[in-house]
């Protein structure tokens, strides 16, 4: 079975989020999940957009093999940029995993209608938040057949 | 933190090994599931437009898609779904013996919500739908809404 980052490259994960808690508390529970994963952080929509398009200060910015995106962000909302991943060619393929506190029905509906992958609601508990972490990495980054195929830049 | 309210699965699937097999890990694993079997790509159209003896048919919170079906292809019927306003917000994993590199990216070029390979050996094929119902079942936020009429 071949698994990513199993043949010693790294696992990119993109992190789009603007709270910087959130962020340190997803680094360690990633690091004491799974200590292949390279996790790439953009705070807000306009800087996950250039990461992903590789523009400005991204130039070399690598294709992440998992997206995880908050809704409730500056300047462009999780909304408008999953509505970019889904509609881009390039981009589309790469599972997209909404990670949010709303759980309003609406935001569910919505971000299904724009092809998100799966709907995560972020807990407030701090074990639970951790393990949370830990199943993302147990079925996304385990269980699950991402694409293999990098973007030669 | 277990679903209180039975929660409908149609799986799409044309091998009767494979059919029993999962149902009998999903009885295992929560006995909450209930699941519903489409043995090819047609009936399972059927059954989500609720055509023929479909009339009733329940709409489901998760569908498990096998890639190979006899009457109409899983890339077709996976096509039809993510095509249909209705439909489109419902979570398709794609559960396949295939591990082509072709069929993992035009499945989720297809958008669906995510790829499993099943396994030969059988616990690890119990393992797989256990972490299906803990990921999906358990995890994941379904939508809730089911339209009216």
């Amino acid at each position: 079975m071949k698994i990513i980052g199993g043949d010693g490259m790294p696992i990119e994960v993109l992190l789009v989020e603007d709270s910087p808690g959130d962020v340190r508390l997803t680094q360690e529970a990633f690091r004491d999940a799974n200590s292949s994963i390279h996790l790439s952080v953009a705070s807000d929509g306009v800087e996950a957009m250039a990461f992903l398009k590789h523009t400005g200060a991204h130039a070399n910015s690598p294709r992440p093999d998992l997206i995880l995106l908050d809704l409730n962000l500056p300047k462009m909302d999780g909304r408008e940029v999953l509505a970019h991943i889904k509609e881009n060619d390039e981009l589309k393929t790469i599972p997209t995993v909404i990670l949010t506190t709303s759980d309003a029905e609406s935001d569910i509906v919505k971000s299904y209608q724009l092809q998100a992958n799966c709907y995560l609601t972020k807990p407030v508990q701090l074990d639970a938040f951790e393990a949370l972490v830990k199943s993302i990495n147990d079925f996304w980054l385990t269980k699950a057949k991402l694409p293999q195929q990098r973007q030669t830049v | 933190m277990k679903p209180i309210f039975p929660t409908t699965l149609l799986l799409v699937e044309d091998s009767p090994g494979d059919v029993r097999l999962t149902q009998e890990a999903f009885r295992e694993a929560n006995q909450a599931v209930r699941l519903h079997v489409a043995w090819d790509g047609a009936e399972a159209m059927a059954f989500l437009n609720r055509q023929g003896a479909n009339i009733n048919a329940p709409r489901p919170d998760l569908i498990l898609l096998d890639l190979n079906l006899p009457k109409m292809d899983g890339r077709q019927v996976l096509a039809q779904i993510k095509e249909d306003a209705n439909l489109k917000t419902i979570p398709t994993v794609i559960l396949t013996t295939s591990v082509a590199e072709a069929d993992i990216d035009k499945s989720y070029r297809l958008q669906a919500n995510c790829y499993l390979n099943k396994p030969v050996e059988l616990e690890a094929f119990e393992a797989l739908v256990k972490s299906i119902n803990d990921f999906w079942l358990t995890r994941v936020k379904l939508p809730q809404q089911r339209p009216v009429g």
